[in-house]
């Protein structure tokens, strides 16, 4: 038998049907629904008067619509109330587990499904979400899917796709100083551009994502979609086991030593062959911040802002123009107005630990607005057990409730016209974060480090202080 | 779903790369429990100053570009996978999205509610815009049995990419759902061979 890439291998083992000169009948071990993109979907089934075909396997939360303070009181806004509502209704008829508001397990849902060891290495996974990519970390095939499709899996458990190609980015060596993970997909999207991974399916690997953890390596598979990529997985390792061991939905006992063993002989064969590789070095890579209008368009933080080239098309100019930025300038420098640390990408307790080690003891500028969610009520519970929230609370940085927030504006966080904010998230496309608002994404590090000084600053400075 | 064979229109021009799905449709207007009604806040953001008029220099709001076919630039809805962006291009009227290249989830829910989406090549994608700039009422025609687009009365053709599964899908206005369903024995099977 040739050789198979680990994608190869979980993808195959998945394939109920093919269609001739069409697409394969894809199996879905977990599906994750919230309120935005599911309603339509259960409003599909109730019209052909069909159920969940697998309830068991279903788990739903509120996140892109919920608010970030008082969320034990009614949702203020009536359309978002309404949608959140209709999720509670829907999960109870249809008999879907739901992690909804007030729930100890609530959260953003790409967040909740690896902490609970829901997630779990070798799977299929799919959510009415791009970022779904993020619980490829642990070994398996996640993507994000459209909402004819989440009614597919609903009334099914399978899914219509055409197998993507596969593309192996392999990073290797040690990160400098002041360099996470974050900095590390920026760097690779910036290289690869917007679209440089459509129609592929990626696995990271080398020493240096090997040595990252695996809240680490969720932050670089979340961003696989903003290559365009269908998803992004990182064979799973000790890390990965290290991680799921003690997780409420992890199997125990003798389950968890067979899972184990399976589990280990989930990686590509050594001489599989990708349709597209590319090499990066960790040495090459240094805190990066974005200046453009989608994720591709990133620098190292000491670096010029690119000239445009007079290609209208490229969109460059455009972008510029949006956010009010200069060509052949560089970024350093640049005032600040807001800081939100948070969205699937950055908000668990790692981030939150980042960001408290680098302001503990300091306080923030006094014009800028410093935003922290949590990604769900257990991250939020451990900073607070950790006393995180003090630390981050004399700061001036406000710890708020879970929920996607100003990642995306749906609720009331949002970034008013005009304004830049450094953010943790995923996506800096014209008016995500508001309408008007400026994003420009960055680690937590560099967001943080933003929001002390109050303009945009090379994090590596300000950890020299220190040393 | 509606049927799709040949569609004979003029074009709109949206001569931008990396439109992404946060401005087909804006992450406020997603509040919606159903599929309609989307049309309205199509490129909201782009289509409408900040007192609610419509910006007469964007490209929805001219007379001279009606039209069934949106004509954009490469990356065409790349970002987010929300469905509300085929359902306001549909509900708005498009019946194809003719790119050079198309983000993947996008296409799949164009496909999946009716819309065509035509991948062309970048060279075909640059005469098309230039042509049209000048002559905005000159007509696209594609032809969805023989997989063809063309430019009328210019000698501009060119052969575009889709599975016959769904060729057949959308010729017929059958869903992925039918299918499917009528899959649960071989489902079902293959579960009891996990088990």
């Amino acid at each position: 038998m040739s050789a198979k890439t680990l994608f190869d291998k979980i993808w195959d083992k998945h394939v109920v049907h093919s269609v001739e000169d069409g697409p394969q009948v894809l199996y879905i071990d977990r599906h994750f629904i919230h309120e935005v993109t599911s309603p339509q979907a259960f409003s599909g089934l109730k019209e052909r008067g069909i159920p969940v075909f697998r309830p068991e396997q279903t788990i739903a939360t509120a996140d892109h619509n919920v608010p970030t303070e008082n969320q034990h009181l009614p949702i203020k806004d009536a359309l978002s109330r309404h949608q959140v509502e209709t999720l509670i209704k829907n999960c109870e008829e249809f008999g879907v587990e739901l992690y909804g508001l007030g729930h100890p397990y609530q959260g953003i849902v790409h967040v909740i499904g690896p902490e609970l060891g829901i997630t779990q290495p070798g799977m299929t996974i799919v959510c009415g979400d791009s970022h779904t990519s993020t619980h490829g970390a642990f070994g398996n095939i996640a993507f994000g899917i459209g909402t004819s499709e989440v009614e597919q899996v609903m009334a099914t458990q399978c899914v219509l796709q055409k197998k993507p190609k596969t593309l192996k980015i392999q990073v290797d060596g040690k990160l400098n100083p002041g360099v996470v993970s974050k900095d590390i997909v920026l760097h690779i999207i910036a290289k690869l551009t917007a679209a440089g991974g459509t129609g592929h399916f990626i696995e990271f690997c080398g020493s240096t994502i090997e040595s990252l953890s695996m809240e680490a390596r969720m932050t670089i598979c979340n961003m696989s979609i903003e290559m365009g990529a269908r998803g992004g997985l990182i064979a799973p390792d000790e890390t990965t086991f290290e991680y799921l061991k003690s997780k409420p939905f992890a199997p125990k006992g003798e389950k968890w030593n067979k899972k184990v063993e399976e589990w280990k002989a989930l990686k590509s064969d050594p001489n599989a062959q990708f349709d597209l590789e590319y090499h990066f070095k960790a040495e090459d890579i240094e805190p990066m911040i974005t200046y453009g209008t989608n994720p591709g368009m990133g620098i190292g933080i000491t670096k010029d802002i690119p000239l445009p080239n007079g290609k209208t098309a490229s969109g460059l100019e455009k972008s510029l123009k949006y956010m009010d930025l200069e060509g052949g300038k560089q970024l350093l420098g640049h005032h600040v107005d807001y800081v939100f640390i948070g969205s699937c990408t950055n908000s668990r307790i790692e981030d939150l630990r980042l960001v408290a080690e680098l302001v503990k003891g300091k306080k923030k500028a006094d014009h800028v607005h410093a935003m922290i969610v949590p990604g769900s009520r257990q991250v939020e519970k451990q900073a607070r057990a950790e006393g995180l929230d003090k630390i981050l609370e004399a700061a001036g940085f406000e710890l708020r409730q879970p929920g996607c927030s100003a990642c995306l504006g749906m609720n009331e966080d949002k970034v008013p016209k005009g304004k830049y904010c450094v953010s943790t998230s995923n996506r800096n496309f014209e008016g995500r974060q508001g309408q008007g608002a400026r994003t420009l994404l960055a680690s937590p590090l560099t967001a943080a480090a933003a929001a002390l000084s109050g303009k945009i600053s090379d994090v590596r400075e300000l950890m020299k202080v220190e040393a | 779903m509606e049927k799709f064979n040949t569609l004979n229109s003029q074009a709109v021009l949206l001569p931008f790369e990396d439109v992404d799905t946060d401005q087909i449709i804006p992450a406020r207007f997603l509040k919606s429990v159903s599929r309609e009604g989307f049309d309205e806040n199509l490129f909201r953001d782009w289509r409408y100053l900040e007192d609610g008029s419509p910006d007469p220099e964007f490209v929805l709001n001219q007379e001279a570009n009606k039209g069934d076919v949106l004509v954009a630039g490469r990356n065409f809805g790349c970002g987010s996978s929300r469905e509300h962006a085929a359902w306001a291009l549909v509900d708005y009227g498009f019946k194809a999205v003719v790119s050079s290249f198309f983000a993947d989830i996008f296409k799949n829910n164009a496909l999946n509610n009716g819309l065509l989406p035509v991948q062309v090549t970048d060279d075909f994608l640059a005469q098309v815009f230039e042509i049209l700039k000048k002559k905005p009422e000159a007509k696209l025609q594609i032809d969805l049995q023989n997989q063809e687009i063309s430019l009328v009365g210019f000698s501009l053709t060119e052969n575009f990419e889709i599975n016959s599964y769904k060729k057949y899908c959308l010729q017929n206005g059958f869903d992925d759902i039918d299918f499917l369903l009528n899959k649960k024995n071989e489902i079902e099977a293959y579960e009891q061979s996990l088990a």
